[in-house]
């Protein structure tokens, strides 16, 4: 045992190790960052033709489900041979972008769904072509289902990213590998409390975004709740 | 000889489909393990949801706390709970599988309760108001209230949050093999740390399998389970109600 003693949470690990944990919270950030962001720039417009030809509404939602429904480890075990070495970002990205598509394209086609035809409708009155009003109108209309989703998204990545540190990367999810390795609570709990607390910053600031670009959205809420 | 012919002589070999490190024993394994986390879940998260959903009392605040345990990385529950010495008595030695089984039958349990608890006090609350109100003036008691009434109209809710709950649990399973807990996922950690990409392969396609079984077979339960009236109705508001593919959307939306 390298320590004599396993204390719940031992602060001088905190101080005497802050350059790796600081490490690996950048890189938490780093991976879930470009997760989200490529599931985003595929999953809106394959979401958005989903939405508009009915026809590979079924394929894009049964591969968007497989992957979804593939237990993360045995997906980068799968991947591993494909992109050459398990333990590679391309690995990890792949399949934490696989998780994102299913949550983003259904609560995009979900959104689109929802514009009222009366808004369609005023916007042909009104000379728009089908694709002006998919991006004024459609579109803008479905944000506040695509930050819906953009949450859920982006919280179930960075839980996943922790799943990362079996094949070598991690993030945070090094002090859990690294805690549970040599039998010590503290780096479990530091990944955790970090982990938790990423996520909610996260959620903070797309709830934030959302304000700012929605903001028809807030007043709607506030008068719902009244 | 290429990667996928040496996939394919490890799923021939014989000695991989017999014994106690077997592709039948892991499976039975991951399925216990699987199986007793589910059962534990719906009794406890079922249980509070009904309790929770009958009263119309404490409902969102018990759901949002659920929902905010769920950004708890599972790795971390299950490693933190293995390390005790409570649960690892002997680290490495003969109670490894039990004290895997252990650590991971908590840590997924605290997994599962979010979805089931959400989905039924959901169930609950959805029931129509004028329903109730119907059945409690033709003298139901509230226990017949809740038995004949709320319990098969919110049925098709629960079950939804029953399948999430298991898809989740069957897959996140897997990371029970890292805490000494044999079972399919065995195959893909041992893989990973031998750097055996044709076992951690082999593994990883019989995870992904069983997990689409499961899946199959959950979706082929809820519509046996579901009262024939409500099945396929037009009700479906989409996020909560449907389906297919219920959860992603449906934490978003309480």
């Amino acid at each position: 045992m390298l320590f004599g003693t396993n204390p719940f949470f031992r602060w001088s690990y905190i101080t005497s190790n802050w350059s790796q944990i600081q490490a690996d919270l950048v890189q938490h950030i780093e991976l879930s960052l470009i997760a989200v962001a490529i599931g985003t720039a595929i999953s809106i417009p394959l979401a958005v033709l989903a939405w508009r030809y009915r026809i590979i509404r079924a394929p894009v939602f049964g591969v968007a489900s497989a992957l979804y429904i593939i237990p993360s480890l045995a997906l980068f075990a799968i991947l591993g041979p494909i992109t050459g070495f398990v333990a590679s970002y391309t690995t990890a990205e792949i399949a934490l972008v696989g998780y994102t598509l299913l949550i983003l394209i259904w609560n995009t086609v979900a959104g689109l769904d929802a514009v009222p035809a009366d808004a369609r409708e005023a916007a042909t009155a009104l000379g728009y072509s089908r694709s002006a009003a998919l991006v004024r109108v459609d579109l803008p209309l479905a944000l506040p289902y695509i930050f819906a989703g953009l949450r859920v998204a982006t919280a179930t990545v960075i839980g996943l990213v922790t799943v990362t540190a079996l094949i070598g990367l991690g993030g945070l999810g090094q002090q859990i590998t690294y805690g549970f390795n040599i039998g010590y609570n503290t780096p479990i709990i530091v990944g955790l409390v970090l982990s938790v607390a990423l996520a909610a910053v996260a959620d903070l600031l797309l709830v934030g975004a959302e304000r700012l670009v929605v903001p028809w959205a807030r007043t709607r809420r506030a008068k719902a709740v009244s | 000889m290429s990667f996928l012919a040496h996939v394919f002589e490890w799923f021939t070999t014989s000695a991989n489909w017999t014994g106690p490190q077997g592709i039948p024993t892991l499976f039975l394994h991951q399925l216990e393990l699987s199986v007793a986390v589910v059962l534990t879940a719906i009794v406890l998260g079922g249980g509070l949801g009904v309790v929770l959903g009958h009263t119309g009392r404490g409902g969102l605040v018990a759901v949002n706390a659920a929902n905010a345990f769920r950004a708890v990385p599972t790795l971390a529950l299950l490693t933190l709970l293995a390390i005790q010495p409570a649960i690892s008595l002997k680290p490495g030695g003969s109670l490894a599988q039990w004290s895997g089984f252990l650590a991971s039958w908590l840590a997924l349990t605290a997994l599962a309760i979010p979805p089931i608890l959400t989905n039924t006090y959901v169930g609950m609350r959805e029931v129509d108001a004028d329903v109730r109100d119907a059945a409690k003036a033709m003298g139901l008691t509230g226990g017949q209230v809740l038995r004949k009434v709320e319990a098969p109209l919110a049925l098709p809710f629960v079950m939804a949050g029953v399948r999430t709950a298991s898809i989740e649990v069957v897959a996140t399973s897997t990371l029970a093999a890292y805490v000494s807990y044999t079972d399919l996922g065995t195959y893909v950690i041992t893989g990973l740390n031998t750097n055996d990409s044709v076992v951690a392969f082999s593994g990883a396609l019989l995870v992904a399998a069983m997990a689409a079984l499961v899946t199959l077979a959950l979706s082929l339960l809820t519509r046996v389970l579901t009262p024939i009236p409500l099945r396929r109705t037009g009700r479906s508001r989409g996020l909560v109600t449907d389906p297919g593919l219920a959860q992603p959307a449906a934490t978003a939306n309480i």
